[in-house]
């Protein structure tokens, strides 16, 4: 009952740490420390947060390379504004069913790319995010091209924390699953998973859904803050970037997500005040980090106790 | 009672028959083998009894189904489970995990169960490390748990390959050479493995191999394919001593 006992404390311990790190910023921003450039960076960097380990679990763990996660952002973020704005359900039932719809999108799309390997994925659902996208536009319940704007700001520190907590969360414990290894395996070897009694196609979808679902839920919390949401907002672009952050990090590892996505926002913010040149900055950079991190700032490693144990050990 | 009966299969690639009117058949419990030349098709038969390939034609009956036209994982399921001929391993992933994954088909908890963190799951989870820890230690490779596959040598990933087949709980167990790039000694070792396997689990054992002194050794019976098409069937003794065989290995006596 040794263990039971540790991993009890262990629990209780990680929670506080998360109330106390959330109290914190709270504080900072019902007292005004925290200003407004802050606020949004901070909220941006959530919502970065969210797609990185939500793409991570498309194409760093199941190994499929995936484009179109801006698309299914879309989808979050018009199910949700238009829930909210359009029928007056409070934002909570904005986020379920932005998360409910992208992973419907992603249900759809996902079961018959799947079945191309590689390159060929990559191409397919570039191109279905596209669709998405000029849908949107050409929708005029949505207003088009304009998107819709005077959004209420629901999305508060409280929400964005909330679902960043539970993104990670649940990608952290499916990972470590069962299914989470069966997922793993699809991208480590398909035909040996399949003979091993794993039903590749089930599991490829099963995070293509889940994955798309957060992609949404970011969506959605990005209309909420940003008063104005339109479909160029979710063109391929925001995909490359969402990418990035999960190469830069390195596949398959969720901690690495998270710091790609913290690193991005905070340079990208750094850069702001060299307009001329922030785009060189930031290819130089991300060059220089590849150049030197091939395998990404994580690999596929994550940033555990075990991890942090070992160093210390070898410190030692 | 048969386990596997194979009738008129035949399978081909472009215009070449790799396989042609193959016939087969297997005992529960037996330990058959499937030997002939290189590109005799011998593979390929392993790939249509998995699922990887869809016969053209022939029934293929596992205990009294057809598995043909089904997927390779419902076949898993059935009780059938392999090796391959190069070895394909979860190969950044731990040995324990590459035998874990094996295990997830008789997984004790929900997706749900999982993701909330259930107790169901702790103890899932408990259940399923000290299944594959068995899995582990029946070929010595407990102690390299936590090492990458990639990273155990050539002699180990072969066993580790099976150790994962077997965790799949199969009826038939099916090696692809297994004694592929191994030392007399270690092919030895093998043998004795291959044998100790079949009566421990009791399973029913079907093995390609080009090592004849490993094919005689241990098989009860063997088949012999050439060109796609079975030339031989008997006993060790029996398949020593056959003319093709001789021919299809050696070549013909010259006039």
């Amino acid at each position: 009952m040794q263990t039971k006992k540790i991993k009890w404390t262990r629990f209780l311990l990680e929670t506080a740490l998360l109330v106390v790190l959330f109290s914190l910023v709270q504080y900072g921003i019902s007292t005004r420390m925290l200003s407004q450039y802050y606020q949004i960076n901070l909220t941006s960097m959530c919502i970065n947060i969210i797609l990185a380990v939500s793409l991570n679990l498309i194409n760093g763990f199941t190994g499929q390379l995936s484009l179109g996660h801006a698309g299914f952002m879309a989808v979050g973020a018009y199910t949700a504004v238009i829930m909210t704005t359009k029928m007056d359900y409070p934002l909570l039932a904005g986020l379920v069913g932005a998360f409910l719809a992208a992973s419907a999108a992603g249900f759809v799309i996902g079961v018959p790319t799947l079945r191309l390997k590689g390159d060929y994925l990559a191409i397919a659902t570039l191109a279905l995010g596209e669709i998405i996208r000029v849908t949107l536009q050409n929708i005029d319940y949505v207003n088009g091209p304009a998107g819709i704007s005077g959004i209420p700001k629901l999305t508060t520190w409280a929400w964005l924390y909330g679902a960043v907590v539970l993104t990670i969360l649940v990608v952290v414990n499916l990972i470590n699953s069962s299914y989470g290894r069966a997922i793993i395996s699809v991208r480590e070897d398909e035909i040996a998973a399949e003979l091993m009694g794993i039903n590749t196609t089930k599991y490829k979808v099963m995070a293509f859904v889940i994955g798309a679902g957060f992609a949404g839920l970011a969506g959605a919390l990005y209309g909420h803050y940003f008063y104005i949401i339109k479909p160029e907002t979710f063109n391929f672009m925001k995909s490359f970037d969402i990418l990035v952050m999960v190469v830069l990090g390195g596949l398959g590892s969720t901690t690495g997500a998270v710091i790609a996505a913290i690193f991005i926002t905070v340079l990208t913010a750094a850069l702001q005040p060299f307009p001329e040149i922030r785009m060189i900055l930031y290819a130089l950079i991300l060059i220089i980090v590849m150049i030197y991190r091939p395998q990404g700032l994580m690999g596929n490693k994550e940033l555990s106790r075990q991890t942090l144990g070992r160093i210390w050990g070898a410190r030692r | 009672m048969t386990l596997l009966s194979i009738n008129k299969l035949y399978k081909s690639f472009g215009g070449l028959g790799a396989v042609m009117n193959f016939n087969f058949h297997m005992e529960q419990h037996e330990l058959v083998g499937l030997i002939g030349p290189n590109g005799a098709g011998k593979t390929t038969v392993f790939n249509l009894i998995t699922g990887v390939y869809k016969p053209d034609q022939g029934e293929i009956i596992f205990q009294g189904q057809d598995l043909v036209g089904m997927s390779s994982y419902n076949i898993c399921a059935r009780g059938i489970a392999r090796t391959f001929q190069n070895i394909r391993l979860f190969n950044e992933l731990s040995v324990l995990d590459n035998v874990k994954i094996a295990c997830h088909k008789d997984v004790p908890y929900s997706l749900l169960g999982a993701l909330v963190r259930t107790p169901a799951f702790f103890k899932g989870e408990e259940r399923i490390e000290q299944q594959a820890l068995k899995y582990l230690e029946v070929f010595n490779l407990d102690i390299k748990r936590d090492e990458l596959a990639k990273n155990l040598p050539y002699g180990e990933q072969r066993r580790l390959e099976i150790s994962r087949a077997l965790a799949t709980r199969p009826k038939l167990l099916i090696l692809d050479e297994p004694a592929a790039g191994m030392n007399p000694q270690e092919t030895n070792q093998l043998m004795q493995m291959i044998e100790m396997i079949r009566q421990e689990f009791g399973l029913a054992i079907l093995l390609i191999e080009h090592d004849m002194s490993l094919v005689m050794g241990v098989c009860e019976r063997i088949y012999v394919l050439d060109y796609g098409q079975i030339i031989a069937e008997g006993l060790p003794q029996e398949i020593r001593n056959n003319k093709q065989v001789i021919e299809a290995y050696l070549g013909e006596e010259l006039n």
